[in-house]
């Protein structure tokens, strides 16, 4: 017998937990689906650390932040094998529990060697690195605080502790310099910690580290610098901007990535703090989540030992160079100078940007697009990232194609 | 020196002026995303000023709360209050 639906029982309208998106989701829907969406590419197969099939379509990469191009570097790739024979595909379990093998121990050596630290932590992602070191830290009467232009791992992590948050101008020392004497005129003993970034992604910008980090000193706070974007691409041996300024000793934590110039996945920290290995058991991002595979883990400490090679870094900066350089001379308005991996073109109108992606697209080169408010100050941006991996031949081709389309649009005059 | 809320008001609504591109009037109940239209980011730059003019800490965590311009004078009202308690 068929049951009868209880049609008199009227169910309350509850409000829609998604109406909250209603404006995003109107904006969202203006962009065309399918291929000339920005943000639904997908890769069918990926060549070479430079070159991809997208669409059915060879494609030069530009904006996949492969620095040192390690994701197909031989090596790396032997090792992910062995460790993937040897391990299997994952470790199912924390780093506390069942999910620390070999590998992670031994990659966290190569930490500690490549940074010359005494200790290092490896977490899951960089932006678990950041969730976790800041919101650890940090605890209910402390202080952090943040550059304005910060990453979002950054105020997430912020956001996910119980720390007073205090944001200072970007790159700006006397801003800092600022609020700490304000924290420090309420609070003389509150722990403060502050956090910058090596190279800020979207405009490829160094954090002037000295002068920040001295004014940090003079107000007894520490200092944490993620150096995401700039491991491998920066310091005598690659390990980032602190080393290149050679103000290393300033820096209390430093913070990074395998997702960029290693080449794979996972983040870290490390840092000479005495206590810092009690991070394992109280920093809830590395003890409540799964440890990385050990393939991951295999070919991240073979790119780790490879990025020290100051002839990819070179490579890397000589490419970018050349990129900004004919960008200049071609008439466009640079975000960007060539003295970081990034070549970044401001677009004032973001309709036309959003149309710039497109035809660079169809001509084969994948930038990023990049809009508020994952851009300083309100700026859209064609936004490429370098990698040492590009010829100048490939180079070349992505300049001819940004003019053309520059005076398609009437970007170029 | 102790200010009432409504001359924190008053001296929020001169500081908010460059944000205020539509220039839309300034009332108490004026909300930054839907009024002002500004996003996340403008508004944090807008607290910036205002701690500078003020010469006082307000620290992000209270900015989940902060939907309008009277809300923000109440705000500053109990954080100048607070810093006068503590520095005398």
């Amino acid at each position: 017998m068929m049951k009868t639906k209880p049609a008199d029982k009227v169910i309350p309208m509850t409000t829609d937990l998604f109406e909250k998106f209603d404006s995003i989701i109107a904006e969202y829907s203006q962009l065309p689906t399918g291929p000339l969406n920005p943000f639904t590419v997908s890769m069918d197969a990926v060549i070479s650390p430079t070159e991809a099939i997208i669409n059915g379509k060879k494609t030069i990469l530009a904006g996949t932040n492969n620095y040192m191009g390690m994701t197909y570097n031989k090596e790396c790739m032997a090792a992910a094998h062995g460790a993937l024979n040897d391990f299997g595909t994952g470790t199912t379990g924390s780093r506390v529990l069942n999910g620390t093998y070999n590998g992670h121990k031994e990659l966290e050596e190569t930490l500690k060697d490549f940074y010359q630290t005494d200790h290092a932590i490896v977490f899951s992602t960089g932006y678990q690195a950041n969730l976790g070191i800041i919101s650890t830290l940090a605890g209910p009467k402390d202080y952090v605080l943040i550059d304005a232009d910060s990453h979002a791992s950054i105020y997430d992590g912020c956001a996910m502790g119980n720390a007073t948050i205090v944001r200072f101008a970007h790159n700006d020392p006397e801003n800092l310099d600022k609020r700490l004497a304000r924290i420090r005129r309420k609070d003389p003993k509150a722990g403060i910690l502050v956090v910058i970034e090596g190279v800020y992604s979207m405009l490829g910008d160094q954090a002037p580290i000295k002068e920040l980090a001295e004014a940090a000193k003079i107000h007894d706070a520490v200092v944490l610098v993620d150096e995401a974007h700039s491991i491998g691409v920066f310091g005598k041996t690659g390990r980032g901007v602190a080393q290149e300024q050679e103000v290393e000793h300033l820096v209390d934590f430093t913070l990074g990535t395998f997702s960029k110039s290693v080449g794979t996945l996972g983040g870290y920290c490390v840092s000479n703090h005495p206590k810092f290995e009690i991070l394992r058991l109280v920093c809830r991002p590395y003890v409540f989540t799964a440890s990385l595979p050990p393939s991951v883990v295999a070919s991240a400490n073979k790119a780790l030992e490879l990025i020290k090679d100051s002839g990819l870094r070179i490579k890397l900066l000589d490419n970018s160079m050349r990129l900004n350089k004919g960008l200049s001379n071609a008439g466009f308005n640079m975000g960007t100078t060539g003295k970081s991996p990034i070549a970044a073109i401001v677009v004032d109108d973001k309709k036309v940007a959003i149309a710039y992606w497109q035809n660079m697209m169809q001509e084969g080169v994948y930038v990023n697009l990049a809009v508020p408010p994952a851009t300083p100050n309100g700026l859209n941006l064609m936004r490429c990232s370098l990698s040492a991996a590009h010829s100048f031949e490939q180079i070349d081709y992505m300049l001819k194609k940004f003019i053309a389309v520059g005076k398609k649009l009437g970007v170029l005059d | 020196m102790i200010l009432s809320t409504d001359k924190i008001f008053d001296q929020i609504c001169e500081l908010i002026v460059p944000f205020n591109q539509k220039e839309v009037l300034i009332k108490t109940d004026t909300t930054f995303a839907t009024d002002l239209e500004l996003d996340s980011l403008s508004v944090m730059d807008m607290l910036a000023a205002i701690e500078d003019h003020f010469d006082v800490t307000v620290p992000l965590n209270i900015l989940p709360d902060l939907e309008n311009v009277g809300q923000v004078a109440e705000a500053l009202k109990s954080i100048l209050d607070d810093e006068n308690k503590t520095c005398g």
